[in-house]
């Protein structure tokens, strides 16, 4: 001690602490820094939140306030889930145009790897429905029949026998379903957007998710084919009672006028 | 047709006037115009017009006849899953719109043929006719008169009071039979109106997947209808009792639950009421989860779910009765006994 303690004077000696201090810290780091490849999905799942939240500062922290816990014009975002973001923001719900009864439905803004970065956000602030796998709202294993009996117990009270809408109170309504992708009926019933509903899979089954959705691609899909040719909307009576009313019994009326009608005579008078 | 085709020759040219001359009456202008001079049509004095009526009727009524076997034939021939595309209709079944098209036009041509038939051939001469008295003249009726008269001395029925008010009692009771036998209509309601399945301990079974419900089940916002244990779908009184029974299940969070009796009867902020709306029974399930308003699609009565279900819009006369719920040592929903009112629209006799 005494020898090291005699040298301290020694010109190199500020070079000996210094090289000793790098490595102590080189070292340090090299104990506690995370494992390079060992880390690589979690830190492009963190690079996915933190692209997500810049996302988030710009386009929705005004309404949601900056942590996603809502403010007066818009609802907390915690616990919603990844599901839900990717339906209000992949369906163009959200951003909103403008306060109001509803949000409607209107063009998409963000891509969809930007919707994933945004719902990756969301889904860090608290635990949520995660975006369902294809497998989950595909058509393979799914009941019609069965789909058509839960459908018109679960939605058609608002959403017509065939998903084709309905009006609701004071300006609201449930949207028609034709045209809208399986991902994002599956998403809807998950997470229940805006006054409709939630459906959880502990009410709700997953298969009986999965059957609604194939009940539906079946009666209101690109490629359904209706059995009765025009139909005037698929709202039921109102719809056809108008037709009826104004083109049947207009015919009519025009039929009886005619045969009424003075018959054409010989000598013109 | 043009007017040149008609021969002169055949146009009788004094003959309207022959019906009925509008003659002026001097001094009344108020007089009987009487008719208007008939016009012949072209068919009446040309009989070559006629003829073609006569073809064009006749071809009508054939038109007819064929689709009537074009309608045959197409239920036969063509497949009934078979889908084509027309530009105005879309797509529609191809039977569906041959069956249609084939019925309207034999149903048309037949009506079309007739009417052309009495407008061109069946004879169009106006006719007057004077309206006469209707009774009959006075020396029949005094006939008859007289003889109704001669029976009811004859019958003694003035005479022998015992018979007659025999008589008018056994045709007073008559009738009676009659509403005796409306009593088997149906049997009497009784108090089935006032009283569903529900009872203390019977669970609450998830329409959709038939298991009994457990409050973690229930998310905050979500919708669920459920039925009472035991009660099965193909269950020969089944319609009978879920058309009282059926509730929906809906969670709101404690604090915004307004009514304090409602709150009492809910478990931790999952409440159970009636699906039967209280106007005319119509299932009432449009359910906003942000407003907890439910709405009901057949005539837009709005009930506040928060609010022990209070009628704030529409006809509905009283709130959706609630269903007092609890869990059981299992954890599963029960009731705690059933609806304390009856279920459903108001009857004569509810109170």
């Amino acid at each position: 001690m005494k020898k090291l303690s005699a040298r301290r004077r020694h010109p190199l000696a500020a070079v000996v602490v210094l090289l000793l201090a790098l490595a102590a810290t080189g070292g340090l780091y090299a104990v506690f820094a995370p494992a390079g490849k060992a880390q690589a999905e979690e830190t492009a799942q963190s690079m996915a939140i933190d692209e997500g939240k810049k996302l988030y500062s710009v386009g929705c922290a005004t309404c949601h306030g900056t942590g996603g816990q809502g403010t007066s014009d818009g609802p907390s975002l915690v616990g919603v889930g990844a599901a839900a973001v990717d339906f209000q923001v992949g369906t163009g719900r959200m951003p909103a145009q403008q306060p109001g009864a509803q949000v409607p439905k209107k063009k998409v803004i963000y891509t969809q790897a930007e919707i994933d970065q945004l719902a990756a956000y969301i889904a860090s602030l608290g635990a949520g429905p995660a975006v369902p796998t294809e497998e989950k709202y595909g058509p393979e294993g799914a009941d019609i029949a069965a789909g058509g009996e839960l459908f018109r117990t679960n939605c058609a009270q608002c959403h017509n026998f065939t998903g084709k809408g309905g009006a609701l109170t004071n300006g609201k309504f449930a949207p028609n379903l034709e045209g809208v992708s399986a991902k994002h009926i599956y998403e809807a019933m998950q997470t229940g957007p805006q006054n409709m509903p939630s459906f959880p899979d502990t009410t709700l089954s997953e298969k009986n998710k999965k059957d609604i959705i194939a009940y539906l691609d079946a009666v209101n899909g690109d490629k359904t084919e209706s059995a009765g040719g025009l139909e005037l909307g698929g709202l039921g009576p109102v719809s056809e009672g108008l037709f009826g009313w104004i083109f049947g019994l207009g015919t009519l009326i025009a039929v009886a006028a005619w045969v009424a009608a003075r018959t054409a005579k010989a000598k013109k008078s | 047709m043009s007017s040149q085709d008609i021969p002169e020759k055949n146009l009788p040219a004094e003959q309207g006037h022959a019906h009925g001359a509008v003659g002026t009456v001097e001094g009344d202008p108020f007089a009987d115009p009487g008719m208007p001079p008939h016009e012949h049509r072209i068919q009446d004095i040309d009989e070559r017009a006629a003829k073609r009526s006569e073809r064009v009727v006749a071809l009508l009524f054939t038109v007819s006849m064929l689709a009537t076997i074009g309608f045959i034939a197409s239920y036969v021939a063509i497949p009934h899953d078979k889908s084509i595309y027309l530009f105005p209709l879309g797509h529609i079944s191809a039977q569906n719109f041959a069956l249609g098209v084939t019925l309207g036009v034999a149903l048309f041509t037949i009506g079309a043929g007739a009417v052309h038939w009495a407008r061109t051939l069946m004879s169009d001469v106006e006719i007057a006719d004077e309206r006469h008295a209707i009774e009959a003249p006075a020396e029949v009726s005094e006939k008859v008169k007289a003889d109704f008269r001669l029976g009811a001395e004859e019958s003694q029925l003035g005479r022998r009071k015992l018979i007659r008010n025999t008589m008018f009692g056994a045709l007073a009771l008559v009738p009676l039979s009659g509403v005796v036998l409306l009593r088997d209509l149906g049997p009497l309601p009784e108090e089935k109106l006032r009283h569903t399945i529900w009872r203390k301990g019977k669970l609450l079974v998830n329409m959709n997947t038939d298991e009994p419900l457990r409050p973690s089940d229930v998310a905050v916002g979500s919708l669920t209808f459920a039925k009472p244990e035991g009660l099965e779908e193909h269950d020969h009184d089944f319609q009978n009792e879920i058309a009282k029974a059926a509730l929906m299940i809906v969670r709101l969070q404690p604090d915004d639950i307004k009514d304090k009796r409602e709150l009492e009867w809910s478990h931790e902020g999952i409440v159970a009421y009636s699906k039967i709306c209280t106007h005319v029974g119509c299932p009432i399930s449009l359910y906003e989860q942000q407003t907890h308003h439910v709405l009901c699609p057949c005539h837009q009565s709005t009930f506040d779910l928060s609010d022990g279900a209070r009628v704030i819009f529409g006809p509905a006369g009283h709130a959706l009765p609630q269903l007092r719920i609890g869990v059981n040592d299992e954890g599963y929903l029960e009731a705690l006994g059933d609806f304390e009112e009856p279920v459903g629209p108001a009857f004569w006799e509810r109170g």
